[in-house]
């Protein structure tokens, strides 16, 4: 494919190719537009927003804005910005992400390595949860998160992203593992390595590029969530988002938009970061299955 | 009781026999080779050797332990698969040490098997490299190492050279026979190339829908194969078969067939049984390897009974070390196997030699060999 593009462009005359190049800078342009206004107005004083300059470069060049979202924005009872939120998140992503992997991929593995009368089905009912519109499962989420005495605290989010990242955690790690070789888990047990055994030294160390996917889409997707943030954390347990949310919301005083540009930036940080470090392995994970056969 | 006994050994899914009663006793230092076309059942027997495959009914016992249920690596058993399934994160090293380090072999004794090993099959430059920077041939010693490095009972090979190509396979052939002879180890050999199945073995057992249809030794297999498809599996070019029909005169049986002209062709059958006797003036199936028939100057000089015919030539393929002939007798095409420097040619008439001593007789009805 790369080879036939080359060619064509190989043939289309400097012109065209210009002009191209000027449609793809404008289109970058234009989509980084919305970024430039946050990154500017993040490290400006409030009364040049105001003053009508919200495009153009900052006069006065202060950080301030940024040490005011972190750390003394008013969100809620107390002025502490958004850092105790930040480590909410944290606390919340952190094992969701993890025990929610490491569970795909022991179900990726049994599903595909041990197989048993109704495994189909059962991968097939635990694809449901892809599925499923979070806002269903709000009410008797939170009467299960009460019952178990989790409602409110950060280990109950924890519960919540867990089952709903076990879905794609599985799918993820089952297609990749129906294409491993069993002929390696057979040899493995010749050998006398048991059920862990093999899991361990054999396909965890051969599930790098997948397990980067699946790292990446659950991060993403947990750290960005709101809907389960707002309903099952209360008060200072808030995730990201949320804190977000109140500190932009806020209808009292003045409305400091550099502040919330400067925390709009911090809540995106951390995905963006992982992105950035993990991301040449995402489209390689995401290919391959679908290339080795 | 052999070394390895596979008793009455059944396999079922569900209501579907794929495997019929199968019953071999291997002996210690034996190389059993199971051959037979794609869905015969002989993987599945291997791996029920291995444990990889619960046994249905019946028992397989290595060394009067009895082995159903009892885990695969509980066995002393060491598997050869066809991908070589060499851990792709593992060094060559750390392949051929694992199996012993699940074992709890302490690491000294591991790094000295792995030594010896190595130096036998000749991979010590490769102890540091993954399976992936390996050619096909060292994958296959690498996997061998593996699987000698545990000193097992019995060693089982599920088609190790299947993936490689035509010369490294006939190069690897040989050296696991070297092998075998070297260390004199229990082999039992799964593979669908009958080439492999008569140069490697001590014993074949051939297989065909769940039965083994025989089990003997390579020249009984080639030589007395005990049913028709037996005959055809084993050999290439595979066997002729001609329907003939028997006629008695006097004391000698004649198998009586026609040339393409229409001629009679009269062969006198050598040292006929009693049984084929009772065939008398029925058609049977005369089986012919192609070496046995030949131009009149190729045949077997050691042979007490060779009989003539003459007949037109339709093809010859030169092979190099030989000529093929092929031929029409008595309406099936026969392929002869004649001199390189043969004179038949295409659509000239020319004489056949059939060493009788080798010509053997099937009942068409059963197709079994009539002893």
């Amino acid at each position: 494919m790369s080879i036939a593009s080359q060619d064509a462009g190989i043939r289309t005359g400097r012109v065209a190719r210009t002009f191209i190049y000027l449609v793809l800078l404008l289109f970058a342009l234009f989509y980084l537009l919305p970024l430039y206004v946050m990154l500017v107005n993040s490290v400006k004083p409030l009364s040049e927003i105001t003053g009508g300059g919200m495009m153009s470069l900052p006069q006065v060049w202060t950080l301030e804005p940024w040490a005011k979202a972190w750390s003394t924005a008013q969100i809620g009872v107390e002025p502490t910005g958004l850092r105790p939120y930040f480590w909410n998140s944290i606390s919340m992503v952190v094992p969701a992400v993890a025990i929610s992997t490491i569970l795909g991929a022991l179900n990726g593995y049994v599903l595909t390595k041990w197989r048993f009368r109704g495994d189909t089905i059962l991968f097939g009912l635990m694809l449901f949860a892809c599925f499923i519109p979070f806002q269903i499962v709000l009410i008797p989420m939170a009467a299960v998160l009460g019952t178990l005495g989790l409602s409110g605290t950060t280990a109950g989010l924890v519960l919540v992203h867990l089952v709903y990242g076990i879905g794609f955690s599985t799918l993820y790690f089952r297609n990749y593992y129906a294409v491993f070789p069993t002929e390696l888990v057979r040899a493995a047990q010749i050998d006398g390595a048991g059920f862990f055994r093999i899991f361990w030294r054999i396909l965890l160390p051969s599930s790098g590029p997948i397990s980067v996917v699946c790292v990446i889409w659950q991060f993403t997707n947990i750290w960005n969530d709101f809907l389960f943030g707002a309903s099952f954390a209360s008060g200072d347990g808030a995730p990201m988002t949320v804190a977000l949310n109140n500190l932009v919301q806020s209808s009292t005083g003045v409305k400091e938009y550099n502040v919330h540009f400067a925390g709009a930036i911090l809540a995106a940080l951390p995905t963006l970061l992982v992105y950035i470090v993990a991301g040449r392995y995402f489209v390689r994970g995401l290919m391959a299955g679908s290339v080795k056969g | 009781m052999g070394f390895l006994d596979i008793d009455n050994a059944t396999k079922s899914y569900g209501a579907v026999e794929v495997l019929h009663k199968v019953d071999i006793a291997v002996e210690e230092g034996e190389f059993l080779v199971l051959v037979g076309p794609s869905g015969c059942g002989k993987s599945t027997l291997l791996n029920m050797i291995a444990g990889l495959e619960d046994i249905t009914s019946g028992e397989i016992r290595i060394k009067d332990q009895v082995m159903n249920g009892v885990h695969p690596s509980k066995r002393n058993i060491a598997m050869v698969f066809q991908s070589y399934a060499l851990y792709p994160n593992m060094t060559v090293g750390q392949n051929i040490t694992f199996g012993l380090e699940m074992h709890g072999v302490p690491k000294p004794e591991r790094d000295k098997a792995m030594a010896d090993v190595a130096k036998l099959l000749q991979i010590e430059q490769l102890l540091d490299r993954k399976p992936g920077q390996l050619s096909g041939g060292q994958r296959q010693r690498v996997a061998m190492g593996r699987a000698l490095v545990r000193n097992p009972d019995v060693f089982l090979f599920d088609e190790p050279l299947s993936n490689l190509d035509a010369k490294l396979r006939v190069d690897m052939r040989t050296e696991i026979k070297k092998l075998h002879q070297n260390l004199g180890t229990t082999i039992v050999y799964v593979t669908h190339d009958q080439i492999e199945a008569l140069t490697l073995s001590t014993r074949i057992a051939v297989m065909n829908g769940g039965y083994v249809q025989q089990l003997g030794t390579p020249k009984e297999i080639y030589d007395t194969p005990a049913n028709l498809f037996v005959a055809t599996f084993m050999g290439s070019p595979s066997m002729n078969l001609l329907p003939v029909k028997i006629v008695a005169e006097g004391d000698t049986l004649l198998a009586e067939t026609t040339s393409d002209a229409g001629a009679p062709v009269r062969l006198a059958v050598h040292a006929p049984s009693d049984a084929l006797k009772s065939f008398a003036g029925q058609t049977v199936t005369m089986g012919v390897r192609p070496e046995a028939l030949t131009d009149v100057d190729g045949a077997d000089q050691r042979s007490t009974h060779v009989e003539r015919f003459s007949n037109t030539v339709t093809v010859t393929e030169p092979a190099g070390s030989d000529t093929f002939v092929t031929t029409t007798i008595g309406g099936v095409e026969c392929i002869a196997r004649m001199r390189a420097d043969t004179d038949a040619r295409p659509g000239q008439p020319s004489e056949f030699a059939v060493n009788m001593e080798k010509a053997i007789f099937f009942d068409p009805k059963t197709e079994d060999r009539i002893v």
